[in-house]
């Protein structure tokens, strides 16, 4: 595939590789502990394990994968009110593919779909107003989900459904932010992190001003990172340039696609649609201030959380999961006393375990092979 | 005097109405119809035509050919049942007969069992007939007795098939996933996943036009012309649902061995990365109709690879990984870029991913 191939060159990742040992070697902090670099978005971490990227590096670098994939930090509350809406008489639930399997406190949309829901998963918000367009008699409810990279096309869709006037259209928002949840990570105690790697597709969005504090006041270098997996090597060896020279900036491999300042289109439509909640609750994190967004005012007859009453309580997480942990690097996730025993791929109790992003599932399905020899 | 012979000559029935209703599953004149309409004149052979309520098999015939007997049987449930490159009926007819070839059977006689929603068209029925027994002609294998039940709407999607096979084993031949050893070479016949690619897109909720064709065929030349120059070969496995990443585990959990694949030798066609690359699945995991894994050992792999590619359905075919002694049941990858991983079975069905 041409402009894809490149980026996956052996003998360019060799090279690099070698560059990466050559400055570790410079870096004293090395001789003496491990350095931790978080990838914060899920597709970094897909692209890390689908090219066994972590058995490349020196083994002083530990890869920490980030709690970036929407589908891991869905609270179970969140998933039990998709499932109460979805089981309503009436209506056609849509949603994008790997949130079936997310659990619930009683049941995954998977599950429901199976006792009968109309469940259907699509591809794009505008796959689920088409089918709202299609079946006029039926309520069709959109699940919302991701960070910013998604937002934009959910508000486009709500912007199109309201151009049309499609009222049995609505949005079940469960978009969240990423600069607040960055800020939980770096304010907790028990922080592991040397250095991020900064997520390509949120920052195409958003551009790179909105980590400007990551480096300004907690002095932490980041380096915004396409997905492919020269990109992820290319973005290591630049923030361990950085660690060697002791600066902290955010720099941007993924110029290719992120703009400095984003694409101003789409946050126009988001500025347009949705306002900021007071808080939304992470799984394995917890509530995070301002970490989510929920429709305007001006949208409330496209919002199934106003349209529908929804039982919308607060599910804890079960006590003996450390997703928390595993998520902000404390852990490694088979250090996790549930992993590969209660909790598997085939029956998730952490929303680690769901998505092949998750870190969790990822260790367990494409597995470093190195890490599981460490499991062992 | 006149006498009238015995046994008459059966006149076939025919269907005059364009689609079928529950009448045709009604046991009576309208059913008769059908399966004279549909079935057996499209199958038309001596075994089928008499309609007893089983085919009879001369077992000195059989016995001929082998000392076993290999049996068993497939359901075909795809949607949709017409897709680029073939319909649900060839792929009954393939499927089953690939299921005895890589047991290292002569694929025989077949069953086939239909299951019909009302309300189906009968030009798409014989249509569907029609490619069953083209398939089974080119295979060179008898569909000599079958069922056909019709149901209400939306107790089936159009049309579901089952296809039972029976063919016999040679002398002498034993294949087995239990027999791969260190050392052994994994083959493939060709390029992955283009079936399940080509039914995603057929579905066209993906709104992606793709000219990626299934890869359903009988295998059972190629796989004769492979025992011939291969005739230590340990183990073929046809990469169906789940794809080689699936056959290639169950082939390291039975003989307790490692299979370690190279991203850079395991032939997919650029349409279908393009494919997957949009829509986060992964090839590996894709079904074939048309593909086997074999496992041989490390000096016929060379004439096994020359075996296959001198054939139609094995032109790109490719020598993709070794057997080791490494960790028992795990199957791994060296990828494209350099580094290994994991390629485990898969849970559930591929989710594609959010973003």
């Amino acid at each position: 595939m041409k402009y894809i191939d490149e980026f996956r060159d052996r003998e360019k990742a060799a090279a690099l590789v070698k560059e990466i040992e050559a400055l570790v070697a410079e870096i004293p902090m090395a001789k003496e502990r491990p350095i931790h670099i978080m990838e914060v978005c899920g597709g970094h971490t897909h692209s890390i394990f689908r090219y066994g990227i972590e058995g490349m590096l020196p083994e002083v670098i530990e890869l920490v994968h980030g709690p970036g994939c929407p589908v891991c930090v869905l609270p179970m509350g969140r998933v039990d009110d998709c499932v109460a809406i979805a089981e309503r008489p009436g209506v056609i639930f849509t949603t994008f593919g790997d949130a079936m399997r997310v659990p619930g406190s009683k049941k995954s949309l998977m599950q429901a779909k199976a006792d009968g829901a109309d469940i259907r998963m699509v591809y794009s918000p505008m796959d689920a107003l088409e089918i709202a367009r299609k079946n006029p008699e039926r309520e069709v409810v959109f699940f919302g989900l991701g960070f910013e990279t998604t937002m934009p096309s959910t508000a486009l869709t709500i912007l199109q459904a309201e151009h049309e006037g499609i009222a049995n259209f609505s949005v079940f928002c469960n978009h969240i932010t990423i600069v607040p949840m960055l800020k939980a990570i770096l304010e907790s105690p028990d922080l592991n992190i040397d250095a991020f790697i900064g997520p390509g597709h949120v920052s195409m969005v958003i551009g790179t001003a909105p980590y400007d504090f990551i480096a300004s006041f907690y002095k932490k270098p980041m380096v915004v990172s396409g997905f492919e997996p020269l990109d992820v090597l290319q973005s290591i060896w630049m923030v361990l340039k950085q660690i060697k020279e002791g600066r902290a900036e955010i720099e941007n491999q993924y110029a290719r696609v992120v703009p400095d300042d984003g694409n101003s289109a789409a946050q126009d439509a988001v500025e347009k649609v949705y306002e900021l909640r007071d808080f939304f609750e992470w799984r394995g994190l917890g509530s995070i201030d301002h970490s989510g967004v929920k429709l305007r005012e001006g949208y409330a007859h496209c919002d199934a959380e106003l349209k529908f009453a929804l039982p919308n309580l607060q599910v804890a997480d079960p006590a003996a999961c450390q997703c928390g942990a595993v998520l902000k690097g404390v852990i490694k996730p088979w250090q996790c006393a549930l992993f590969g025993t209660a909790c598997t791929p085939e029956t998730p109790l952490g929303a680690l375990m769901v998505s092949s992003e998750g870190s969790c599932a990822a260790y367990y399905q494409y597995g470093g092979v190195k890490a599981q020899a460490g499991a062992a | 005097m006149n006498i009238m012979p015995f046994p008459k000559p059966r006149r076939l029935g025919k269907v005059n109405v364009p689609t079928v209703t529950l009448a045709h599953g009604g046991g009576g004149k309208a059913m008769k119809d059908l399966i004279d309409d549909v079935f057996v004149s499209a199958f038309d052979n001596g075994t089928l035509a008499p309609l007893e309520d089983q085919a009879r098999i001369d077992l000195a015939d059989v016995a001929a050919q082998g000392d076993r007997l290999a049996f068993t049987t497939d359901s075909f449930v795809v949607d949709p049942v017409v897709f680029p490159g073939g319909d649900i009926g060839k792929l009954a007819v393939c499927g089953t007969v690939n299921d005895l070839a890589v047991g290292g059977a002569r694929p025989l006689y077949l069953s086939c069992a239909a299951i019909i929603e009302e309300g189906v068209s009968l030009d798409l029925l014989r249509r569907i007939a029609g490619s069953m027994a083209e398939a089974a002609r080119d295979a060179g294998v008898g569909i000599v007795t079958g069922d056909t039940k019709v149901v209400h709407r939306g107790a089936c999607d159009k049309l579901f098939l089952t296809t039972t096979g029976v063919g016999v084993i040679r002398e002498g031949r034993v294949l087995g996933a239990h027999l791969a050893r260190p050392g052994d070479a994994v083959l493939v016949n060709g390029l992955l996943g283009d079936h399940g690619a080509a039914i995603l897109g057929a579905r066209g909720d993906m709104a992606l036009e793709t000219p990626i064709e299934s890869d359903c065929a009988a295998l059972h030349g190629l796989i004769d012309a492979l025992l011939a120059a291969a005739p230590g070969t340990r183990a073929l496995r046809d990469a169906t649902r789940g794809g080689l990443a699936t056959v290639l585990n169950e082939i390291a959990d039975a003989s307790e061995t490692e299979i370690e694949i190279d991203e850079t030798t395991t032939p997919i066609r650029e349409e279908v990365k393009g494919f997957c690359e949009i829509l986060g699945l992964d090839p590996l995991y894709l079904a074939n109709e048309g593909k086997i894994a074999a496992i041989v050992p490390p000096d016929e792999a060379d004439a096994a690879l020359a075996a296959m590619q001198s054939h139609p359905l094995g032109a790109a075919a490719r020598i993709i990984g070794t057997v080791k002694d490494g960790e028992r049941g795990r199957v791994t990858m060296r990828t494209v870029f350099g580094g290994r991983r994991i390629v485990d079975m898969l849970v559930g069905e591929q989710l594609p991913r959010i973003c």
